[in-house]
């Protein structure tokens, strides 16, 4: 059995995740044989088993699955959203929408994806679409 | 042809301690008195047990730890994490270590003092590192989530959530041992503070310490105990996700197989339930399990519950010891509906007792409606 599989070499798929977001691109794995994204990244598709799987940009459109607002005391930086928003690619992530009231945020809204890098790592966090 | 697990084992004593508040103990030792108990209701000594079955979230290696508290050699031991649904999962696994001569006397068991201890979550989880940014409170996001959705695709709303409290706590008024037992409205639930939209703090579980022990053993031997012999009649277990983001449709919990496959060994269906009991840490809980397990139809779980259709004098008895909303819920919770479910079998349950129950449903639920495991137990009349 050979060590080294050229599939697998160099980063895993959270670095590699992690890297495009650091250089502005929102870019999730693709599996090339079924054709589904997924979320979160791994080295296997999870709808089909595939192990072939090639990174590819998505869209940044999505629309709000669900939402929450947790709420915190304003001296403790206030209200604030928790939701899940299915991209225009199929897969589903946890985010939050920003630029408008948590508690306006509504199932079926359509967001778009904004890359916040105010921590270490970057992550996803959306806005509500424009010319909607 | 029945299935070879139906009815090849039993549960022949029960132990509860520490519900409550159990001030200046630690988990193990609330563990071990439920334990005393349980081995007290079965007639047993502690050397008797040669198979134990259990779960913590203080203990990294809880089969270990426990065995070594109460100073035990087990000769099978199984320590299968999967959250609260863990005890429930643990009588299929228990069930196959007696049928295949793995152990003789199993020993399901749990102990937490989450309550007195500061009544934070235990947990030796790892972060969810998708998850984790928006800093979502866990577990109760994960339910807001589900339940939001609900409300969104069925009309679900918060009255008929409330109602599910309200049915606990009528339940839990006809329980002593019950923590949470003054009278409770509607309105209350409604108007108590929100934490996580939809889900106000009377939509959440309590905070207990509390602990629970069950022995089992085979039903060759089952008759030889002081107590009426409960029957494990099925057991089906199923997951589909672990983190809230990965669940396929959050209206819909991985219930639907436990539940199958339950009833498949058990060779029941729905209509043979006498009594339910569901993993209730949040208000939503009852009412996916219900729909999910066949009770009724996808959608149509919030009417079900409403108006007292499961509260005493319902249709449906489910959460008679007022469940994880108004009894108790030390962390994990699933150890509690499998002794309610045994006692009320044995008719043990005085004021609470469901009329003559031959059969009972237990749906366990773990992680964040991740696990869910159902058993099926019944007494000798359906064995």
């Amino acid at each position: 059995m050979s060590a080294t599989n050229e599939k697998f070499s160099g980063p895993g798929p959270d670095q590699i995740y992690s890297d495009f977001l650091k250089n502005d691109v929102f870019s999730l794995p693709k599996c090339q044989d079924c054709h589904e994204f997924h979320f979160f990244p791994r080295v296997v598709c999870p709808h089909c088993g595939s192990f072939n799987l090639e990174w590819q940009p998505v869209s940044g459109r999505g629309e709000v699955y669900s939402t929450t607002t947790i709420r915190r005391k304003s001296e403790r930086g206030g209200n604030y959203n928790v939701c899940h928003v299915t991209l225009a690619e199929g897969p589903r992530l946890m985010s939050r929408v920003e630029g408008i009231d948590s508690l306006d945020v509504k199932i079926g809204d359509q967001v778009t994806a904004v890359i916040n890098k105010d921590e270490d790592a970057p992550f996803i966090v959306f806005t509500p679409a424009q010319g909607v | 042809m029945s299935h070879e697990l139906r009815g090849s084992s039993a549960i022949v004593g029960v132990g509860l301690a520490g519900c409550g508040e159990a001030h200046g103990r630690m988990p193990l030792d609330i563990l071990a008195e439920a334990t005393h108990n349980a081995l007290d209701d079965a007639g047993l000594k502690l050397s008797d047990v040669d198979g134990l079955f259990t779960g913590s979230s203080y203990h990294f290696m809880p089969t270990l730890s426990t065995a070594e508290y109460l100073g035990i050699k087990p000769r099978f031991s199984d320590g299968s994490m999967v959250g609260g649904s863990s005890f429930v999962a643990h009588t299929l696994n228990a069930a196959m270590a007696i049928k295949t001569g793995q152990c003789e006397v199993a020993l399901i068991c749990y102990g937490s003092n989450q309550r007195t201890a500061g009544g934070k979550l235990a947990t030796m989880s790892e972060q969810q590192i998708y998850e984790a940014p928006y800093k979502p409170r866990y577990p109760i996001s994960s339910y807001a989530l589900a339940a939001a959705r609900h409300m969104h695709q069925y009309g679900t709303t918060r009255e008929q959530m409330a109602d599910v409290a309200v049915a606990a706590r009528q339940w839990a008024q006809l329980n002593p041992a019950a923590f949470a037992r003054d009278d409770l409205t509607r309105q209350d639930v409604l108007n108590s503070r929100m934490i996580s939209d939809p889900l106000s703090l009377l939509d959440c579980c309590l905070v207990t310490d509390g602990g629970g022990a069950v022995i089992m053993v085979s039903s060759e031997r089952a008759k030889d105990f002081p107590n009426k012999p409960v029957y494990v009649l099925g057991t089906g277990t199923a997951h589909w996700h672990r983190q809230i983001t990965q669940m396929p449709d959050l209206t819909t919990t991985a219930a639907v197989d436990a539940g199958k496959r339950a009833f498949a060994m058990a060779g029941l269906t729905k209509d043979d339930v006498d009594v339910v009991e569901l993993y209730d840490a949040f208000t939503i809980n009852t009412i996916l399990f219900l729909e999910d397990l066949g009770f009724c139809a996808k959608g149509e779980g919030g009417a079900f519950v409403e108006n007292g259709n499961i509260a005493p004098g319902g249709s449906l008895p489910v959460n008679t010891n007022g469940g994880g909303l108004s009894c108790v819920h030390p962390g994990m919770y699933g150890i509690f509906i499998l002794i309610e479910a045994i006692q009320q079998l044995r008719g043990d349950c005085g004021a609470r007792q469901v009329e003559n129950p031959e059969v009972a449903l237990v749906n366990g639920n773990g992680g964040v409606l991740s696990s869910q495991v159902t058993t099926i137990l019944g007494t000798e009349a359906v064995l």
